[in-house]
């Protein structure tokens, strides 16, 4: 399944609606790392409130991507992990350091406006 | 009548002869024990004191029960329906249960019971060897799964008793405090085991998905020493929280849990520490933008 990513002014937001295959996630790190420099986008959202399991391939992607666009020059930030998901994760050891997190998708875009605007300035 | 027939066409047909005459058995026992109730309350009350059972009570309130009891025990022999006999052994467990009355007398009260009434038997049908017999296949079965219905209803209502209270010191030792928007505080008291420890980090990431909180003062000055293991529990549950997208500050570390922390390696990196909670409020309020300041001085500012 393809995950829709939107444009909205400067972000890109992937919202993830049900569990993906690994293709699937792959798929989606190449579309973002495509698209933001396609857009210039300044910012880039995952959203997985929808994902009740978080596996050690989707954390690496997820870090992966995150890195990536970052040396695309964007910001990425991962929004809506569940609380049993997080706690399972640091059990695996998938942190995701080095990655913006943030509870939903109303905080991430708060996130990236306060890191962006605070770029902006001279 | 119709009615009446079609039972009797029942017993014949499916019935064995033994089991009709248990009934019959069972229904002339019945009316032995009701006839013989003030006595043999008489002698199981006076067992029970020799045996030393229910201390924890005075005599009259003994007498009152052992009375209740041997009226259920006897309805239960003629019905063969626990159910009211349960719902009051729950009904007194939870009467006698605050005042230290332990397993091993309950169940002894039904046993003796039990026993009182089979000497009973045993005395009113000593001459009839062959009916003694068929008395107590009829009475043994009945009584059996009395004394089993007693004794599963008290531990059961012992157990829910625990239950409650377990979960009632387990809500009260983890409270999820929001100070300010987006502030949560976490004051952790006591020695932490893993099943609290298990528990306090699910009360916080629900807490803050909860209450939408982006910091988090978690202090643990209450805390006097962690083993290892809790104490990676509690490293991880920062890390869970930031996944959350929430920072967590860590204040009150005694110099013990400091050595505890050290020696298991955690990266530093990711703690947030704080020396006590004063300090891990204002800090926390300097991330969220707020600044408190004295009201003379805002005063003095506007002027």
């Amino acid at each position: 399944m393809q995950v829709p990513v939107l444009k909205q002014r400067d972000y890109l937001i992937a919202s993830i609606q049900a569990a993906l295959t690994d293709a699937d996630l792959l798929q989606l790190r190449d579309a973002l790392v495509e698209q933001v420099g396609r857009f210039r986008s300044r910012g880039v959202i995952v959203d997985v409130t929808a994902l009740d399991v978080m596996d050690s391939f989707a954390a690496r992607t997820l870090r992966d991507l995150a890195h990536m666009i970052r040396l695309r020059g964007a910001e990425t930030v991962i929004v809506g992990i569940q609380p049993e998901v997080s706690f399972a994760m640091v059990q695996l050891g998938l942190t995701l350091e080095g990655v913006a997190t943030a509870l939903d998708l109303e905080e991430g875009l708060a996130f990236l406006d306060k890191r962006l605007n605070v770029r902006r300035r001279p | 009548m119709a009615d009446a027939r079609h039972i009797d066409a029942r017993q014949v047909v499916r019935t064995p002869p033994v089991s009709e005459s248990s009934v019959g058995l069972l229904r002339e026992l019945v009316s032995h024990l009701r006839q013989a109730r003030t006595e043999l309350r008489e002698q199981w009350a006076q067992r029970m004191t020799e045996a030393n059972l229910l201390t924890a009570m005075t005599k009259e309130e003994i007498f009152a029960e052992a009375t209740a009891v041997y009226d259920n025990y006897v309805d239960v022999l003629e019905t063969g329906a626990v159910e009211a006999l349960q719902a009051y052994a729950r009904n007194l467990s939870e009467r006698i249960i605050p005042r230290g009355v332990e397993t091993h007398e309950v169940v002894g009260i039904v046993l003796l019971l039990r026993d009182v009434l089979a000497r009973s038997l045993f005395t009113k049908y000593q001459l009839d060897l062959d009916k003694l017999n068929r008395i107590l296949d009829a009475y043994e079965p009945a009584a059996n799964r009395i004394a089993i219905t007693v004794a599963v209803s008290f531990v059961q209502e012992r157990e829910r008793v625990i239950r409650e209270q377990q979960e009632a010191i387990r809500e009260l030792s983890t409270p999820v405090l929001p100070v300010r928007e987006r502030l949560l505080i976490l004051p952790i008291i006591g020695m932490v085991d893993p099943l609290r420890a298990r528990q306090l980090t699910e009360q916080l990431l629900r807490g803050i998905r909860n209450n939408r909180a982006r910091v988090v003062v978690m202090d643990i000055t209450g805390v006097p020493a962690m083993d290892a293991t809790v104490a990676n529990h509690l490293v991880q549950t920062v890390e869970a929280a930031r996944l959350l997208g929430a920072v967590v500050i860590v204040t009150g570390l005694s110099p013990e849990l400091a050595q505890t922390l050290v020696n298991i390696g955690v990266d530093l990196s990711k703690m947030n520490t704080v020396g006590d909670l004063q300090g891990g409020i204002e800090e926390a309020e300097r991330q969220l933008g707020y600044r408190v300041v004295p009201v003379e001085e805002t005063a003095a500012q506007q002027a």
